[in-house]
C-alpha cells in the first residue's frame, strides 16, 4: 500500500451518480428529493444505471427524469404499472420502476396496480403517499385522512359520502403476486434510514427474479397542507403513521412461480 | 382460406410483431384467440389485460421500450383506448391498433357497420393529432395492409389503425401469405429512440409533456409536418373503371365490395360507372378524388353509416361535382339491387 493512499481520505458520503447535478425543484419540506435520492442510491448500489428503466406518473414525481439520470417513460395518470408491464416484458432482464402518487396510483391507477401485482410483474412500485394530489393543487386523494380538510373537502373528509382512506400496502399484501411490500415514512432521520433500506430490498428482489415489489413512502407535502416543514413532519407522525402503520408486510423467501 | 380476422392476427407476425396487449370485445375476440395460440409459438408475448386502458397503455410501455406491438379491439373498447392513442401521437410511438367495428353509439350491436370513420379518422382522442388509418376490403387486404400499418406506423412514429368490421372480420376467402419469416429475416427499422437503458449512451426520455413557453407550439407544428409528408408519400387508394365513367362512386371497406356488384349490374345495363376506393382513410385520398371529379362530375358516395366520409369527398371535389350521399347506418346493408336504384337515381 503506497503513502498516498493510506493518506487519503476514504469517502464515505456523496452525491449519488445517478442523481444528476441539478437542483430539485420540489417544495421546502417536500419528501420527493428525499425519495429521489434514495433511489439514486440504490441504482448506484446494485451497478444497474445502465439497465435501468424508470415510469413517472403523473403529479409532482412526473420530473423524474430531470433528476434521475437513467432511461424514463412517462405515463398518463394512473397507468404506469400498465406501461411498466409493456417495458419489462419487452426487456425482462432490465430493471424496472415506477413512481406515482396517491392520486394517480391508488385512485385513476388503482385497476392497473392490483392487476399488475397480481400478474407478480416483475417491477418495483414506488408509491408516495402525501394524502393529497400535490400538483394539481391539493384536492382530496383516496388516501386522504379522515376529517382533513383539502381544496375539494373544504369541511374535512367524511367517511359517510366521502368513504376511508385506501390502505394500498395492506391491499396489495394480500395478493399472491406480490413478493415484497413495505410502507416506510420519511419524516424522520431513522424512518428515512429505514426508507433506504425497504427501497433497496424492493429493488434486489426485483433483480432476484422474485416477483412485484412494492414501497408505500409516506411522504409530508407541506404547501398543500398549509403547514411548515417541520409540523408537516409531525402531522406524519402524529396523524399518518397511526393509520398508515409502518413496516415490511410481506416478504417472499422464494419466487411467487417456484 | 382464411378469416379476416385471423388474417389481421398473421398480418402482424409477419410484420414482426411480438407482444400483443388485448382485452376481449365482440367482434374482434378471433384476433386475441388466434394471437394467445400462435405467439408463444414465435417467442411472442400474449397478454390479456384487465381493461382497453390497460392494454394500450401496455402496447405505449412496450412500444417505448422498442418493440413491433399491436392491440386490438372494437367500439366502447377503441373509445376507452383513445387516452393511450392520444399519449402514442404525442409521445411520437409507434403501435398498431386492429379495430373491428360494432354499431354504436354506446353499447349498440356487433352487426357490421361504417360508423367509426369519423372517429378513426379525426384523431379520435384529445389533442391536434391524427392517427395513420388504413381501411381493407378483403382478408388479402386484412394481411397486408395490417403489414403496411406496422411500416407506416414505425416510419412516421405513430399509431396506426386498421379499420374493419364484422363482415370482414368474419368472412372466410383465400389468401396469399406465405411462409412466415423469421424474425431477423424482417426488415425494422432502428429505433434509436427506445428506451433500452442507458448504456454506452446518454439516459434517453420518451414523454409528451411539454410544459416549456411556446414547446407545445412547436411540437404541434413538428408533429403537422408529419401528417404533411405522410399525405405526401403514403396515401392509398384505388380506381376501378373510372376511365370511361360518367358516374364515380366512393366507398371503402367492405361496403365497397357490395357497391363493385352493383356497379357490374349497372355496366350490364349499359351505365359508366366506376369506383374510386380510399385504402388510406387518413391520410384521405383528396387529391386522387378532386382529379377524378375533374372529368367525371357526378359522385355517389355509400357508406355503412348516415354520412361520415362524404363530407371528405366534399371538401376534396372538384367545385363543379355534384355529390350525392346513400348510407345504411345501424347494422343495414346495402344490396347490389339498392345501389343499383341508388346509381339511376343520379346518373
Amino acid at each position: 500500500m503506497t503513502t498516498e493512499a493510506k493518506d487519503k481520505p476514504k469517502k464515505v458520503y456523496g452525491r449519488p451518480e445517478s442523481l444528476k447535478d441539478v437542483g430539485f425543484h420540489f417544495c421546502p419540506g417536500c419528501n420527493h428529493g428525499n425519495v429521489h435520492k434514495m433511489v439514486a442510491e440504490a441504482i448506484d448500489e446494485f451497478g444497474v444505471r445502465e439497465k435501468t428503466i424508470g415510469v413517472a406518473g403523473v403529479g409532482c414525481g412526473v420530473f423524474l427524469y430531470n433528476y434521475i439520470d437513467i432511461d424514463v417513460l412517462e405515463a398518463p395518470h394512473g397507468r404506469a404499472c400498465a406501461e411498466a408491464t409493456g417495458v419489462s416484458r419487452v426487456h425482462p432482464d432490465h430493471v424496472v420502476f415506477t413512481y406515482q402518487g396517491d392520486g394517480d396510483l391508488a385512485a385513476i391507477g388503482i385497476a392497473e396496480t392490483i392487476h399488475a401485482a397480481n400478474r407478480g410483474e416483475h417491477i418495483t412500485v414506488l408509491f408516495v403517499n402525501n394524502t393529497v394530489y400535490g400538483m394539481t393543487g391539493g384536492q382530496m386523494a383516496p388516501t386522504t385522512l379522515l376529517g382533513q380538510k383539502t381544496t375539494t373537502s373544504p369541511y374535512g373528509r367524511e367517511f359517510m359520502g366521502e368513504g376511508y382512506p385506501i390502505k394500498m400496502a395492506e391491499m396489495l399484501a394480500t395478493l399472491e403476486g406480490t413478493a415484497f411490500v413495505a410502507r416506510v415514512a420519511c419524516n424522520t432521520p431513522k424512518n428515512i434510514m429505514a426508507a433506504k433500506r425497504a427501497i433497496k430490498k424492493a429493488f434486489k428482489m426485483q433483480i432476484d427474479k422474485m416477483g412485484f415489489t412494492f414501497v408505500e413512502i409516506l411522504s409530508a407535502c407541506p404547501t398543500n397542507w398549509g403547514m411548515d416543514a417541520v409540523t408537516a413532519n409531525k402531522r406524519v407522525e402524529e396523524e399518518m403513521i397511526p393509520y398508515f402503520p409502518l413496516g415490511i408486510l410481506k416478504e417472499r423467501t422464494t419466487a411467487d412461480y417456484l | 382460406m382464411m378469416k379476416g380476422a385471423e388474417a389481421i392476427a398473421e398480418g402482424a407476425i409477419h410484420a414482426g410483431c411480438r407482444f400483443y396487449f388485448g382485452y376481449p370485445i365482440t367482434p374482434q375476440n378471433d384476433i386475441p384467440e388466434y394471437l394467445s395460440r400462435e405467439l408463444p409459438k414465435v417467442g411472442g408475448t400474449f397478454l390479456q389485460a384487465e381493461s382497453e386502458v390497460a392494454s394500450i397503455n401496455m402496447l405505449l410501455g412496450a412500444s417505448a421500450a422498442g418493440a413491433r406491438v399491436m392491440t386490438s379491439s372494437s367500439g366502447p373498447g377503441i373509445s376507452l383506448k383513445q387516452e393511450g392513442i392520444s399519449y402514442l401521437a404525442g409521445s411520437e410511438l409507434p403501435g398498431v391498433i386492429a379495430y373491428v367495428s360494432r354499431i354504436g353509439p354506446g353499447l349498440g350491436g356487433i352487426a357490421a357497420t361504417q360508423g367509426d370513420y369519423k372517429q378513426v379518422t379525426a384523431g379520435g382522442g384529445h389533442g391536434d393529432y391524427y392517427t395513420i388509418a388504413l381501411a381493407p376490403s378483403s382478408v388479402q387486404e386484412m394481411f397486408s395492409l395490417t403489414k403496411l400499418a406496422f411500416d407506416l406506423s414505425d416510419k412516421y412514429r405513430n399509431p396506426a389503425i386498421v379499420l374493419a368490421d364484422a363482415i370482414l372480420g368474419q368472412m372466410k376467402e383465400p389468401v396469399e401469405i406465405g411462409e412466415r419469416p423469421a424474425l431477423e429475416d424482417i426488415e425494422m427499422p432502428e429505433k434509436p429512440w427506445a428506451l433500452t437503458g442507458a448504456e454506452g449512451r446518454d439516459a434517453q426520455l420518451v414523454k409528451s409533456l411539454f410544459l416549456g413557453d411556446g414547446e407545445m407550439e412547436v411540437q404541434n407544428w413538428k408533429l403537422y409536418d408529419k401528417y404533411e409528408k405522410l399525405k405526401k408519400e403514403d396515401t392509398y387508394y384505388e380506381e376501378l373503371q373510372l376511365e370511361d365513367a360518367r358516374l364515380m362512386i366512393v366507398s371503402f371497406g367492405s361496403c365497397s365490395r357490395m357497391v363493385l356488384s352493383g356497379i357490374e349490374m349497372a355496366r350490364a345495363e349499359g351505365l359508366k360507372v366506376g369506383l374510386l376506393r380510399p385504402i388510406s382513410i387518413y391520410p384521405f385520398p383528396e387529391e386522387a378524388v378532386r382529379k377524378a371529379s375533374e372529368a367525371i362530375n357526378k359522385v355517389l358516395v355509400i357508406e355503412m353509416n348516415t354520412g361520415q366520409m362524404v363530407k371528405d369527398v366534399k371538401v376534396s371535389v372538384d367545385r363543379a361535382a355534384d355529390v350525392h350521399f346513400y348510407g345504411r347506418p345501424g347494422g343495414g346493408l346495402p344490396t347490389p339491387d339498392d345501389i343499383l336504384a341508388e346509381i339511376k337515381k343520379v346518373y
